[in-house]
């Protein structure tokens, strides 16, 4: 039962990894959605087994916020977004996705030895998720600043959150006030931004961040 | 249950009393009167923790470090907020802003204040990050307010990267936890700050380590601390000029007592990494690029803020110093630094009104046009450059000394970024205060209090420290290790 349970968590939190890496190359925008929704159903997946390992029943609400607003809600309104502001199709690139692949390679052996040398003496669940979750944090970090459009950096930085939730479930009882507030920080964050693309639609007539970059400020 | 809650009514209960209320009055005078008098309950709730210290629940409490803090916070919160409705007044006249806007505006300062003074006062390291973010997403939808391209250029900006800032914060205080668990075991007093510094020395090292890069990155980032300073300068140059105040001269405080704290721990744990070497450097890197970027700015709220990272420089590297002196200096820089850049700002404000533009090259010979106005901004600029009598002189002498007895090496950057930042400011004002008169002379309504208030305290503190403060930060200092 001990190594079932291990090998299930390890998996799923793999899995993230792994969903964090398609996230890295997709090139259309409705498929980059697809794939992030798949992210936040896993993370979800993740997190209840967790609560069932832990018996810790508040992560299962951890889970279903994780599923119900992460994998359906956001990407729905995203989509619509994306429609409706009838932004390019293709994700656009800073970087070439061969090399932000290599990066993404570099960064995830970064995380696994550095986070299983510090966490010797933790128990072996937290310690798999906790470097598991490094990596996806890091790989959404990747994401942020290798790709121009707005709508890709905000998935970026929502599967930047994914690997956080990731972490405060690996660790064993942390409060519930902390992931409930990650959850409603979460949505508040969406709030946020969902007003700034409507509003940068406004006045731009576009999403893409290169288009706002006439500004420097100082330099007129 | 009632009695745990019932001290932090003032600094809690108000604003977010207030909050809701504000979004509600359409009218902007009112709510601009309302929101002066929050700001007032909260200082004078805020001012009472200095008679009755309430007792620390596993969420909330005070001790003498966070109430230094506090009240600061309160204070200038309160003196922005007398600022903020002559400032309103003028935009909604100039079309600027529109009725809805002030609505919502006040609203949010409110919630900001919320935010920050929870952070301030949270006993648990959760609770505090939730707060930091709160009071980030606050102010984020107010430098986006005139919606303009830049403002929301710099909103964005400021957005990403507080997000990921934050984002790593709450990475680094994941790993807190799970150091914590193997001693204090699960639930919610494993978070608290009087638990954690209790039992830090059997911490895993290694894992505290970690955690503290991430932290110090992650509030780092709030701080404006170089090279995660991006959105500082943006932020603060396009949105309304209160905020810029609050920004400087809070906010940034604020992230640095997350900082604080969390140093505090890594101290506690003799197998744990110094932190000072690593604050040091960053400081240090602040101040010297801080100071270097002064001299190529032609926006006038922007070579303020650029100010604003060299001083969070200075504090942090005083910070990273340690030893009863640095930490004493740091303190007393942070208040100063507070008091006087957010007076310069009040100055700005109305300047940058009446004038119709933020370009240094288009203001000239204020103290010709504007005597009130222009003097203040002279004292203020004289005050942040450190030229004596004002306390910011006082508080970098220590700096400087302190760094001198301990490590004289480090003495030659820090002193040589100040000598530069203070060229860089002499320079600037001299055009913006003296020489003939350039651009509008329209008369100003400016309310003067608030300016001329923080001034008269940043030179009394120049002068004379009653020695009861003297003593209280001493204690503060000794308590930072």
């Amino acid at each position: 039962m001990e190594t079932l349970t291990y090998d299930v968590a390890h998996l799923f939190a793999g899995g993230m990894v792994l969903v964090s890496f398609m996230l890295l190359y997709q090139d259309r925008m409705s498929a980059l959605l697809n794939v992030f929704a798949l992210h936040a159903a896993v993370l979800s997946l993740s997190v209840a087994w967790q609560a069932y390992v832990q018996d810790a029943p508040h992560l299962y609400v951890t889970a279903s916020i994780a599923l119900v607003l992460k994998a359906i809600v956001i990407p729905t309104a995203l989509r619509r977004i994306v429609r409706r502001l009838d932004i390019h199709r293709e994700v656009e690139t800073a970087v070439g996705i061969g090399v932000t692949m290599l990066g993404g390679v570099g960064l995830v052996a970064l995380s696994i030895v550095l986070m299983l040398k510090v966490t010797a003496g933790v128990d072996p669940l937290g310690r798999q998720d906790l470097a598991f979750a490094l990596a996806v944090i890091l790989l959404g970090l990747l994401m942020m600043v290798t790709r121009r459009n707005a709508v890709s950096q905000v998935v970026g930085f929502l599967s930047l959150e994914n690997g956080l939730i990731l972490a405060a479930s690996g660790a064993r009882g942390m409060p519930l006030v902390v992931e409930i507030s990650i959850a409603f920080s979460v949505l508040i964050a969406f709030f946020v931004i969902g007003l700034f693309l409507f509003r940068i639609r406004e006045r731009f007539d576009s999403v893409e961040l290169t288009a706002m970059h006439t500004f420097r400020g100082d330099r007129s | 249950m009632i009695e745990t809650v019932l001290p932090y009514l003032g600094v809690l209960g108000i604003p977010i009393a207030a909050a809701a209320m504000l979004a509600c009055i359409p009218n902007y005078r009112i709510s601009a009167q309302i929101n002066t008098v929050a700001c007032l309950i909260t200082l004078i709730g805020a001012a009472s923790f200095l008679i009755v210290k309430p007792d620390a629940s596993t969420l909330l409490f005070i001790d003498d470090l966070n109430i230094v803090f506090i009240v600061v916070n309160a204070f200038v919160g309160f003196t922005t907020s007398v600022f903020s409705a002559s400032y309103i007044g003028h935009e909604i006249e100039s079309g600027r802003l529109k009725q809805t806007h002030i609505r919502f505006y006040h609203a949010m300062f409110q919630a900001m204040m919320f935010g920050m003074n929870l952070a301030l006062i949270a006993n648990n390291i959760g609770l505090m990050w939730v707060a930091v973010e709160l009071a980030t997403l606050t102010t984020v939808v107010m430098v986006g307010l005139y919606r303009t391209h830049e403002a929301l250029e710099a909103a964005w900006k400021y957005f990403i990267l507080g997000s990921v800032g934050i984002a790593l914060a709450l990475f680094g205080t994941t790993l807190v936890y799970v150091a914590a668990l193997p001693v204090l075991g699960e639930g919610l007093p494993t978070m608290a700050w009087t638990n954690l510094i209790v039992h830090v020395a059997r911490f895993e090292p290694a894992l505290l380590n970690l955690a503290f890069v991430f932290l110090l990155l992650g509030y780092g980032t709030k701080v404006g601390l170089v090279p995660v300073h991006g959105w500082l300068p943006d932020a603060h140059a396009e949105g309304p000029t209160p905020i810029s105040a609050v920004l400087s001269g809070l906010l940034l405080n604020v992230a640095l007592y997350a900082v604080l704290r969390f140093k505090m721990l890594m101290a506690g744990n003799a197998g744990a990494v110094a932190p000072g070497p690593l604050m040091i450097g960053m400081g240090l890197a602040s101040l010297t690029f801080g100071a270097f970027m002064l001299y190529r700015r032609r926006d006038i709220k922007r070579l303020f803020a650029y100010s604003s990272i060299e001083h969070m420089g200075i504090i942090t590297f005083a910070f990273g110093i340690g030893g009863p002196l640095a930490n004493f200096a740091g303190l007393l820089h942070m208040t100063m630094h507070s008091l006087t850049k957010s007076a310069i700002f009040y100055a700005v404000g109305h300047i940058a009104q009446i004038k119709g533009t933020q370009k240094i090259d288009e203001i000239r010979g204020l103290t010709q046009s504007h005597p009130l106005l222009g003097w203040g901004l002279v004292f203020g600029v004289l005050a942040i450059a450190g030229l004596p009598p004002m306390g910011i002189f006082m508080s970098e002498f220590l700096i400087v000394t302190s760094t001198m007895a301990r490590d004289p090496w480090l003495a030659i950057p820090l002193v040589a970024g100040l000598l530069v930042g203070f060229g860089a400011l002499l320079l600037r004002l001299n055009t913006i205060a003296f020489g003939e008169p350039l651009g509008s002379n329209a008369p100003c309504e400016a309310s003067y209090l608030p300016l001329y208030c923080h001034l008269a305290i940043v030179l009394a503190a120049g002068i004379y420290l009653p020695s009861a403060l003297v003593h209280w930060f001493q204690a503060i200092a000794l308590l930072l290790g």
